[in-house]
């Protein structure tokens, strides 16, 4: 048994454990936790399958950000876990046998001639000053421009339609209006008037004149 | 390991994501996670065959996904927001006020 096969077993192993922990858990902060085990052990797999820069991508993004959204509303939420939890046994069953089915089935599929070891060779490793964030780059920015582009708009899109959901119109909060703003004139503002000039007097020096 | 071993693995991790679906169906939060638990693992072949076949268009793909994914969960876990804010629950059996 090489290295690296038994590198491969070892985090498919921890990768199967965390995801039925996942799926199994009452608590969601722990079924949170077990899933980011699972980004943790398949960036190591993508490493393994010289992908780094998505391996880090997936720890930095994923680990770094939505697992963190996760907690976060996790946290917020006051959750009742006991009802939540009652239809586990109840399911159990049923999800089992449709799980085992397609897995059977794509098993079947995947173990035929077109992905053995002789029609699909594992390739020669890349020399270590192969850069994969370099090849990936070349490629995103040219050939992948314009989906490049459509996903930064998906993005935006996402983060507006995350805040204006969340958004809500509180009464203690101070808010400013920028249509307001924009369209105040001079006289809503500033009053000038006419008095006669003033003396100071004598008495108190402290104050301005 | 050959590439079958990786598209199994793949298989396996969303067996299993399906199998969460069923049987956490209700609690949402779970639901979210199996689904990022599900594309991780189509991720998972899209690596393995680009490795495999040499092609870099592969890992593009999954960068794309990726992007979609969080862009997705953040507007789930938002609307699961308001949800609570105005039910007071996530149970997907108690949400049945559109039923006629």
């Amino acid at each position: 048994m090489s290295f690296e096969k038994l590198v491969f077993y070892t985090f498919a192993a921890i990768l199967v454990y965390a995801a039925t922990r996942v799926i199994t858990v009452r608590n969601p902060v722990h079924a949170a936790l077990h899933l980011v085990l699972a980004f943790f052990t398949s960036a190591a797999l993508w490493l393994l399958l010289e992908a780094e820069f998505l391996a880090i991508t997936l720890v930095l993004v994923y680990v770094g950000a939505v697992m963190v959204l996760f907690l976060f509303v996790v946290m917020m939420l006051d959750i009742n876990l006991v009802s939540l939890k009652e239809g586990f046994m109840r399911y159990l069953p049923v999800g089992l046998g449709v799980a085992a089915l397609m897995l059977i089935e794509m098993i079947l599929v995947v173990r035929s001639k077109a992905f053995d070891a002789a029609s699909m060779p594992v390739p020669v490793r890349h020399a270590a000053d192969y850069s994969n964030t370099r090849e990936l780059g070349g490629v995103l920015y040219t050939d992948y421009v314009y989906p490049f582009e459509i996903a930064s708009v998906i993005l935006v899109v996402a983060i507006i339609a995350a805040i204006a959901l969340t958004l809500r119109k509180r009464g203690e909060s101070k808010t400013q209006n920028p249509a307001e703003q924009v369209k105040v004139r001079r006289e809503d503002r500033v009053r000038l008037v006419k008095m006669a000039t003033e003396q100071p007097e004598r008495a108190d020096s402290g104050e301005h004149s | 390991m050959t590439l079958s071993d990786f598209l199994i693995l793949g298989a396996v991790l969303f067996g299993l994501s399906v199998a969460g679906i069923f049987i956490n169906r209700k609690n949402v939060i779970i639901l979210l996670m199996a689904i990022e638990l599900m594309l991780l693992a189509v991720n998972m072949n899209f690596i393995a065959f680009s490795h495999f076949l040499g092609d870099i268009s592969g890992q593009v793909f999954v960068f794309f996904i990726l992007t979609v994914a969080a862009a997705e969960s953040a507007i789930g876990l938002a609307i699961l927001v308001v949800l609570f804010r105005n039910r007071h629950t996530i149970n997907v059996e108690e949400l049945d006020s559109m039923k006629g």
